[in-house]
């Protein structure tokens, strides 16, 4: 279970983290100042587990990887959002950030309520307010491609035939 | 049985696949240029596998060639080592990458090739299915030679009716830009089609391709044809036979239907690439920079249309106005006839090919408060410079126009010589 951490509609890839500290790599550098301009707290105080909750379209704007990356860093357990950006939904795929779509639960949960979230089934939890919600649950690749921790430590160990199971 | 995109999938699958599933299959050509290339091979290296097949790595320094400070030059010096060190049969310095991917022949119909770079949709105009991804998948490319993908569902874009004079494919995509949406295609294929496209040559129809990413579709594509053949049998060195692969009995998510016998010369304004506007809404606004390049609209017809306004003219005394060819064959043909000389005897700043200008590292970076009418796909906010330039978007007729003016200038106003 992890506290919800809500953002707007259009989340682009600046607001995830200013393109300045895109010069590392690193995600827990990254990480330091992710989403600062838009919510300056969240570095400092996001916990393991914790959850970010976006809006339409989370992650628009540049091709780069350091945005997911940066929420990555952050160990918050996974994005929730209406839609994503094509790019960065892959990217998140690939680096192994899991992102589930599901719009009323999004509408549903305010910044701070307790949420908890089954990702292979997708059940989305809101225990503050008593409410579950169902995602589309992540295709079996991405969740391989998410305990790997990325898809570059999923092709150490393995061929990429065996994603698709 | 499918759209153009299901179709091309199913054949690389060995299997019909349909929109919503997800399939891994081959690509034929992974594509990274100076600015993404460094991640993919960081990647690569994570990964501590060989390569798959070094004939299918095709890399391209454009975005800041010839390197305009320290860190791109160490930039190209790190690509070239690793060139030299995995023996990589292609890497081109002759222009932006999407061009000289068409030129030296790596698009054909029905292929699949990935590229480090949003405006990978381009290939689409010539029936292949051409996407960007980021840089970590085209390195997991090298190493498997494969990516993943989820068919994508497809909206059609019918264009019919025939353009006015002065009137030009860029001015139509920029019109269907400004009615799609910046998210009007997300995760879309944008099947381009209809009576107005069939006719087009292949130097216009890539301006659709190209521009699909300013709407977020996956890609653009444009059937193949007898043009394509053509333009693939004489403009490039692809060698054939090629295949034509067309839709069959498609189901679509939603047709939408263009006919532009009417329009008028389009801009796209500051600050977002669908705020456009037909000419006359934006007309006489103060231009502080012109720039005809990129590889939405500088290739060589592109540069007859802005010679023919430009000939025997000047440009305005108070106005940069920048041209970079695509790519150096398209920059020899213009030397060649003659164009270059029309242009420069005009007052332009012709410079070497590349991404040049489009985006703000080197020749024609945007001061504070300047203004700049460009024929590139995109105008992000500080894209070409400072945060507080604008960047309006047009054909290149608008932007010869404009030159002349030092203003925003309907092309139809100006005698050609
Ligand atoms: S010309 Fe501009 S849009 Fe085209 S590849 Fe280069 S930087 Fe990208």
């Amino acid at each position: 279970m992890g506290k919800a951490w809500t953002f707007e509609d259009n989340m682009n890839t600046d607001e995830i983290i200013p393109g300045r500290y895109n010069i590392t790599i690193d995600p827990l550098e990254l990480a330091e100042h992710v989403f600062c301009e838009v919510k300056p707290e969240f570095p400092e105080q996001v916990q393991p587990g914790d959850i970010v909750v976006g809006g339409q379209n989370f992650g628009c704007g540049s091709s780069r990887e350091h945005a997911p990356i940066a929420i990555k860093g952050s160990q918050v357990k996974c994005v929730i959002a209406k839609s994503y950006a094509r790019i960065f939904f892959r990217n998140s795929v690939n680096i192994g950030l899991p992102i589930l779509e599901c719009p009323p639960a999004v509408d549903d949960i305010t910044e701070g309520d307790l949420v908890e979230v089954n990702l292979s089934s997708g059940v989305i939890t809101n225990q503050t307010k008593g409410t579950s919600y169902q995602a589309n649950p992540l295709p079996d690749f991405v969740i391989r491609i998410a305990e790997a921790g990325g898809i570059v430590n999923f092709l150490k160990e393995h061929d990429i035939q065996e994603l698709m199971g | 049985m499918g759209t153009l995109i299901e179709e091309i999938l199913s054949r690389k699958a060995g299997k019909p696949v349909q929109a919503g599933e997800i399939v891994m299959v081959d690509a034929d050509y992974m594509m990274s240029h100076d600015n993404t290339t460094p991640l993919a091979i960081k990647a690569f290296r994570n990964i501590g596998k060989p390569i798959h097949d070094k004939n299918r790595i095709v890399l391209h320094f454009d975005h800041a060639y010839p390197a305009p400070n320290l860190m791109a030059a160490g930039n190209h010096r790190m690509i070239i080592d690793f060139v030299k060190e995995q023996e990589l049969p292609f890497l081109f310095k002759q222009g932006v990458c999407h061009q000289v991917m068409i030129e030296e022949g790596f698009i054909a119909p029905g292929a699949i090739v990935i590229g480090a770079d949003s405006h990978s949709n381009t290939y689409g105009a010539l029936g292949a299915f051409g996407t960007g991804l980021g840089s970590t998948e085209i390195g997991v490319g090298w190493v498997t030679g494969k990516a993943w993908f989820r068919v994508p569902e497809t909206i059609r874009v019918e264009v019919t009716g025939q353009t006015q004079p002065g009137v030009y494919a860029k001015d139509v995509m920029l019109h269907i830009t400004g009615e799609l949406g910046m998210d009007g295609g997300t995760y879309r294929s944008i099947e381009f089609g209809g009576e107005y496209i069939d006719n087009l040559p292949m130097h216009e129809r890539i301006i659709f391709s190209n521009m699909s990413t300013e709407v977020g579709a996956k890609c653009g594509l444009i059937a193949a044809d007898q043009t394509t053949i053509d333009y693939l049998e004489n403009e490039t060195c692809a060698e054939g036979p090629f295949d034509i692969i067309q839709p069959v009995h498609p189901v679509y998510e939603s047709v939408v239907n263009f006919d532009v016998s009417a329009l008028t010369p389009q801009v796209a304004c500051h600050p977002d690439v669908d705020n456009v506007s037909p000419i006359a809404g934006v007309e006489g606004l103060e231009i502080h920079q012109v720039y005809i390049g990129t590889c939405t609209n500088a290739r060589y017809e592109d540069l007859v249309v802005a010679a023919s306004i430009l000939k025997g003219k000047r440009v305005h005394d108070y106005t940069h106005v920048i041209v970079t060819p695509a790519s150096n064959r398209i920059y020899e043909k213009a030397l060649k006839n003659g164009l270059i000389e029309t242009l420069m005897q005009a007052g332009c700043t012709v410079t070497q090919p590349g991404c040049g200008a489009c985006i703000g590292r080197h020749g024609g970076i945007l001061a504070a408060g300047e203004r700049a009418l460009t024929t590139m796909n995109r105008n992000f906010i500080g894209r070409m410079g400072s945060p507080e330039a604008e960047i309006y978007l047009s054909s290149p007729a608008t932007a010869a126009a404009s030159a002349l003016t030092g203003r925003i200038t309907d092309p139809r106003t100006i005698q050609e010589n």
